[in-house]
């Protein structure tokens, strides 16, 4: 028994060391811009383009609209499914487990072609972009939606709501959602991770976002790049933080977003 | 008799009618959920059966097996594929084990109880750490002015670059792969670990059974479908990964979505035929892991309490 725990410690230590040497590097690189000292020379250089703010900005408003749009999508769904279409769960499963079939590149090939010329053009709007962020957080919102409405009693709440006269919309936001407020948050988060530093489909549908600009410019600099990568890190961080701080609940079960 | 239309259910006269009204033609409970069915169909079934009836069109629009005739012919295309397959294969099978030494370590192997949290915290963050600031950290570690390059040669004095080695290739692209990849079974497997009952264990050892003998004849039978399934999720998730390998080496390495990613960029070396081809090879490949993933949870729900 005792060596076997040697080994967990040997294991763990090499696990530690994969997790930190890499993010520990980027970060030392991203100091070194000026010779033979550490300053944060890089990061004030990367924080006085405008370029960074604009690309920034544009995957802010990704992030916000493919969250929008999600919930939308993804709520009364899973609501409507879970009160009144118990047997045709299977087949909504298997739909938002369609990311991991139809990978970001593919997925953005398909729409190119299809959308991109008549009878339909919809590449000249930023609609492809939300459909492509949406379809690829789909497999954690849906999970995590599914997993809040399992806890909750919705046949109860939503008689309870209907005999105090209430609306389908009054049921949806002002039972519903305040209900199921934990697992939405934990989908928002994640959602807002993944669409963040999300490179794909921008790069591809050819729109302005963090990714695409971060990759431009590692092409042409050196350690700002570091210095960004650093950046993008600690917003994953802070995302993913949140949502393990307030899902205290089987950690492990949703975050697995599609391929990227 | 002569009333009876074919659409009434029929019923013989000992029968009782049945306790509810039989379905109608139409069931307006499908309302709910049309938004979402037309999002599906329009965004995600759509393009792949495009995808689909494309890859067997000809440029006048005509049908032909041209495309695939080509694709099995280039070797550039066959050497994509084997490579990102090789790499998938690599990652997968490297990421399953390291990660399920780190699960049982953290959970099973006498470790304080403390760690275990923080192992799936940093797990859940390296797994969703991947694409272009994934790339750049490895760069800035293995890269030629990297971290670990600069002190081996400090301590060496041997630059590791010098002799032609490079790390822009499927295997430094694999160490990168592996950061996303064993932090997913971690997170996968430790919640199975957890599920292992005491009860199992005293059973066998009750029965003189050794640790060893526990798990070689109970505990790896019953984890064996979750330890496949997560195999299989891991290989689709380097398979159809591209900002990574991307942002890594441009298109040094020869992967198949670089590939995909190039015909959309318009790469004249590949035409829309072929992409498509290409593409649907590669959802061909994915829906070989899903089917595999589908089978291997239901026979991993079969222990499930």
């Amino acid at each position: 028994m005792k060596q076997s725990r040697i080994w967990s410690w040997i294991i763990l230590i090499i696990g530690i060391f994969y997790f930190f040497l890499p993010l520990f590097s980027v970060f030392e690189f991203s100091m070194r811009m000026v010779k033979d000292k550490y300053t944060f020379q890089a990061y004030i250089v990367a924080f006085s383009d405008k370029a960074f703010y604009e690309n920034f900005g544009f995957s802010m408003l990704w992030a916000i609209l493919t969250i929008i749009v999600s919930l939308a999508l993804i709520v009364p769904t899973a609501y409507w499914v879970h009160l009144r279409l118990r047997r045709i769960k299977p087949l909504i499963e298997l739909i938002t487990l369609m990311p991991f079939v139809v990978p970001a590149v593919v997925l953005s090939f398909g729409l190119i072609r299809l959308y991109g010329k008549p009878p339909l053009v919809l590449t000249s709007s930023p609609l492809l972009l939300i459909v492509g962020y949406v379809t690829l957080s789909m497999p954690y919102m849906y999970r995590a939606v599914d997993t809040g409405l399992r806890a909750i009693d919705v046949g109860t709440l939503t008689e309870a709501a209907q005999s105090l006269g209430a609306g389908w919309a009054t049921i949806l936001f002002r039972v519903i959602f305040p209900n199921l407020r934990v697992a939405i948050l934990s989908g928002v988060f994640l959602t807002f991770a993944i669409v963040m530093g999300e490179f794909t489909f921008a790069s591809l549908l050819v729109w302005p976002a963090f990714g695409p600009y971060m990759e431009e410019i590692g092409a042409m600099r050196a350690y700002t790049p570091q210095a960004l990568s650093v950046v993008s890190f600690a917003l994953t961080w802070i995302s993913i933080g949140l949502l393990q701080r307030i899902g205290r609940g089987a950690p492990g079960q949703g975050q697995i977003a599609g391929t990227r | 008799m002569s009333r009876t239309s074919g659409l009434e259910p029929r019923l013989s006269e000992g029968d009782a009618p049945p306790a509810r009204p039989q379905s109608k033609s139409f069931d307006w409970a499908w309302i709910g959920v049309t938004p979402f069915l037309i999002y599906a169909i329009m965004f995600l079934f759509l393009p792949s059966a495009s995808i689909f009836v494309r890859s067997f069109q000809g440029p006048d629009g005509g049908f032909t097996l041209q495309n695939f005739a080509t694709l099995f012919s280039r070797t550039d295309i066959i050497n994509a594929y084997k490579t990102s397959i090789g790499i998938s294969v690599l990652t997968s099978v490297g990421g399953a084990v390291f990660g399920f030494l780190l699960a049982y370590a953290v959970v099973l192997g006498g470790l304080p109880r403390f760690l275990r949290p923080a192992l799936l915290t940093f797990s859940g963050v390296a797994s969703n750490f991947a694409g272009v600031p994934l790339a750049f950290a490895f760069i800035a570690t293995m890269g030629n002015a990297g971290l670990v390059t600069r002190l081996i040669e400090s301590w060496t004095g041997i630059d590791i670059h010098a002799s032609g080695f490079t790390i822009y290739n499927m295997w430094g692209l694999s160490i990168v792969y592996m950061y996303f990849q064993f932090p997913l079974m971690v997170l996968i497997m430790a919640p199975a670990l957890d599920g292992l009952r005491s009860e199992w264990r005293e059973a066998c050892e009750n029965l003189g059974g050794t640790y060893s003998q526990f798990w070689r004849y109970i505990a790896f039978p019953i984890l064996m479908p979750s330890i496949l399934g997560t195999t299989i999720l891991l290989f689709g998730n380097a398979f159809g990964a591209y900002a990574t390998a991307y942002a890594f080496s441009g298109s040094f390495i020869n992967l198949v979505t670089i590939l995909i990613g190039a015909v959309i960029q318009g790469d004249v070396l590949y035409d829309p035929g072929l992409g498509n081809a290409l593409a649907l090879g590669m959802i061909f490949i994915m829906l070989l892991c899903m089917l595999g993933y589908a089978w291997s949870q239901r026979r991993a729900a079969r222990w499930a309490k």
